[in-house]
């Protein structure tokens, strides 16, 4: 296929996924940001969607007061930040409209009347309810353009190079998240159930749509530290690095399959997948959750590099 | 004078009785609600929206997109007429290719005196570059756009020949379908020509136009200027119903005068390209140096044989409004043919006899600068002014060659749905040629164009047109027995 379709699928499939974690965020935030001050750091809430969204220094070159209207202006409506949840949209039917013989008509129609309806939303208020709205239809839209895609899409390159643009994003996504909260997950935090930073693991989970999810697979109160092993070492949770590396592994190998032939981005996909398989959570704290998190950031950027210079020349 | 000739009506004729292919249609229409037609009109407008058949408007903020105003009744053209119209068609398309091929070649029409040389060779879309040259084939227009205009039952006129990048026939191909999802009750009454197979016949046509040298399975894309080109959806539109590529300039280049594409698995050699770039930005090296569209160094693999672009460069030449004058003798040139469709009346006012004609019935004539387009440098007689008729005139005495005039033409009507009920308007028609080493064919049919607005003649989509489905029937005699 040609290459600058590839490279539109790839950043069509990271908006969509990044709009969508971005409503995630929002609402996460919103929700701890209604407890009484007694529960939680709610003061420092939305300087932290700021920071998980990777919005923050463009938020503060603004000049902007960091509060709820604020934040949640810029981080969803703002033409202003290049990857407020309006602005992905927006640039996911850019490259989907530059793409369109590469897309079913399913995925067309989701991002297509996304768009169309977008500025209904804009015009609207910015009421609690009507942000409500707009968030839960983000999600819906993102939802509805990835089971497009996997229901419908031919099972060639423009669909690898899709997912791969998906997981990659995700995996950024949940790292990020992580990079914000690590302080809040480490062992010497443990505090008897109830701590104030309680709310926070909440929020965290909920962000990854994983708050009954943990229950299930730990049966048990929560826990930092099983926290931080739920998003990074749990093949089971969707959201994970290592469940993100195992599909970004699996994509990459079937166009490399196709090709014949693998090069320095399966590699290297490889490679940071197996580190995730062999760590364990007591390692990864042992070694700073710090420190790793901010490892598997550069290595998974490092990936985007590589599979630009190997396929999209 | 077709001037003088009484408003002919698609389905009422000039006296108001229904003519035969229309009988179902009208019948039809007596027997739905206005409230019905209201709704299918709104469900029309909704599944363009949400397929995204749009096109760009240029320099309007706030809406960079706009649908084109579909209008949910079907244009209505019997198997007997069409099958003329398309007899002519082909004679039409076949003459413009023979005409070209000598214009860039050894010019025996321009040395019979048959077209005046300076026409050709002063004439912007004269491509130097092409003289001289040999295309693959030796054919220049392998798609084509002739519009044609009706003014009574058996009066077609070809309005203009369109021998560069016609555009339109994603809307025929559309309108189709969406015709068939709002409509299927009408649509089952009456057996209509199928036009899906159309992208199947542009596409054999474009293999069957690659180089000799291209092998047994030619490699074919679609050039598009990129998304902010008004004619984008068409082009992707197309490029997916052919299953090829849409490229844009940047992911095409050439070495060793050989034409690659970009792709993920390495460059891959393109033998034969369906442009929708103008001439003029089709190669920086040999074209306008600023065109970022191109592709530097296509020219120089064209003109070593290595790749077909459809269609040629310098059709142009044949299409303007000075050479669509000479096109009956073009035909009879070539061809040794008398023209079976009619040019609409033209008087050139470069010839003595007919400036003298034409300054002296302004007040009735529609007079047309050569080299314009989209109604600009037009003067149109019955709506002037004394003051504009006196301005014109001295424009047209001061510089006659750039001017042709015609008669204000009496375009015929057609039933439109519109919001006070069902009332007739304007149209046009643009059928579709494709020319191949393997022969011709017209999908039957074509882009009917509508002037939406009432007694509007101006059916030009950037000007508020709309367009219908065009619906050849195979079972309805001309005459009532």
């Amino acid at each position: 296929m040609l290459s600058r379709t590839a490279d539109n699928l790839f950043w069509l499939a990271r908006y969509m996924e990044r709009a969508d974690f971005l409503a995630r965020i929002l609402q996460a935030s919103r929700r701890l940001a209604t407890l009484p001050r007694a529960y939680g750091g709610v003061e420092t809430e939305w300087e932290s969607a700021l920071l998980s969204s990777g919005a923050a220094p463009a938020f503060h070159a603004a000049g902007l007061t960091v509060d709820e209207a604020n934040v949640t202006q810029f981080l969803a409506f703002s033409p202003d930040n290049p990857s407020s949840i309006r602005n992905c949209i927006e640039l996911a039917r850019i490259n989907a409209r530059a793409v369109r013989t590469a897309l079913t008509v399913e995925m067309w129609e989701a991002i297509n009347g996304a768009f169309l309806e977008l500025e209904a939303f804009e015009r609207a208020s910015r009421s609690a309810e009507e942000v409500t709205r707009f968030l839960d239809f983000v999600k819906q839209v993102s939802a509805a353009y990835d089971g497009g895609a996997h229901r419908t899409m031919l099972r060639n390159d423009a669909y690898w190079f899709s997912r791969v643009g998906l997981y990659l994003e995700r995996a950024d996504n949940t790292a990020r998240l992580l990079d914000v909260k690590y302080h809040v997950l480490l062992p010497e935090t443990e505090a008897v159930g109830g701590s104030l930073d309680y709310f926070q693991w909440t929020a965290i989970l909920r962000a990854v749509s994983a708050h009954t999810a943990y229950h299930w697979v730990y049966r048990d109160s929560l826990k930092p530290w099983l926290v931080a092993d739920l998003l990074i070492l749990r093949p089971e949770m969707p959201r994970s690095l290592i469940a993100c590396y195992e599909s970004v592994v699996q994509n990459l190998d079937r166009l490399g399959k196709s090709h014949g032939k693998q090069g320095p981005a399966q590699r290297h996909a490889r490679a940071v997948f197996g580190q995730l398989e062999h760590a364990t959570i007591e390692s990864v704290f042992h070694n700073g959750l710090h420190d790793f998190i901010q490892s598997f950031i550069a290595d998974n950027h490092r990936l985007g590099t590589l599979v630009s210079e190997q396929y999209l020349f | 004078m077709l001037s003088k000739v009484a408003k002919f009506d698609e389905m009422g004729g000039v006296d108001g009785a229904t003519r035969i292919p229309y009988e179902k249609l009208a019948k039809w229409l007596t027997s739905v609600e206005p409230e019905f037609l209201a709704s299918r009109r709104a469900q029309a407008e909704l599944l363009f929206r949400r397929i995204g058949i749009t096109f760009a408007v240029y320099g309007s903020q706030e809406a960079t997109e706009r649908l084109i105003p579909f209008d949910i009744l079907p244009r209505i053209i019997a198997r007997a007429e069409w099958a003329q119209l398309e007899k002519g068609l082909i004679q039409r398309v076949k003459a413009l290719n023979l005409f070209l091929a000598d214009l860039y070649g050894p010019g025996e029409i321009l040395k019979a005196g048959v077209v005046p040389s300076e026409l050709v060779y002063r004439n912007p879309a004269f491509r130097p570059e092409m003289a001289g040259r040999r295309v693959p084939h030796d054919i220049f227009v392998h798609i084509a756009g002739i519009d044609i205009i009706r003014t009574d039952d058996d009066g077609f006129y070809v309005l203009e020949d369109n021998a560069r990048t016609p555009s339109g026939v994603s809307y025929m191909l559309e309108n189709r379908e969406v015709m068939m999802r709002l409509l299927p009750d009408l649509f089952a009454q009456h057996r209509v020509a199928p036009i899906e197979n159309y992208p199947d016949q542009l596409l054999a046509t474009l293999r069957s136009a690659a180089p000799r040298g291209a092998g047994a399975d030619p490699v074919s894309v679609l050039l598009t200027p990129g998304q902010y080109n008004s004619a984008f959806y068409e082009h992707s539109f197309l490029a997916d119903k052919l299953g090829i590529e849409l490229v844009e300039g940047r992911d095409l280049f050439v070495k060793d005068d050989i034409v690659y594409m970009r792709t993920t698995e390495g460059p891959r050699r393109v033998d034969v390209i369906y442009r929708r770039l103008d001439d003029d930005f089709l190669d920086p090296l040999a074209f306008r140096p600023d065109s970022a569209l191109g592709v530097a160094g296509l020219m120089g693999a064209y003109h070593a044989g290595n790749v077909t672009l459809a269609n040629a460069v310098g059709t142009g030449v044949a299409d303007d409004k000075a050479i669509y004058t000479y096109m009956p003798e073009v035909i009879r040139f070539y061809l040794g043919e008398e023209p079976l469709l009619k040019n609409v009346p033209t008087w050139r006012c470069r010839e003595k006899e007919a400036l003298a004609y034409v300054l002296d019935h302004l007040g009735e004539l529609v007079v047309k600068e050569v080299n314009g387009s989209g109604g600009y440098g037009m003067l149109v007689g019955p709506h002037a002014t004394k003051a504009q008729i006196a301005e014109f005139a001295a424009k047209l005495a001061d510089d006659p060659t750039n001017f042709i005039a015609q008669p204000t033409l009496a375009l015929s009507t057609c039933p439109v749905s519109v919001a006070s009920g069902v009332a007739p308007r304007h149209v046009d028609l643009r059928p579709f040629v494709l020319y191949g080493p393997n022969g011709a064919s017209v999908v039957p049919g074509g882009l009917t164009r509508v002037a939406m607005k009432e007694n509007s003649l101006v059916v030009n989509s950037s000007q508020g047109g709309g367009t219908k489905d065009t619906w050849i029937i195979d079972d309805a005699p001309l005459a009532r027995v």
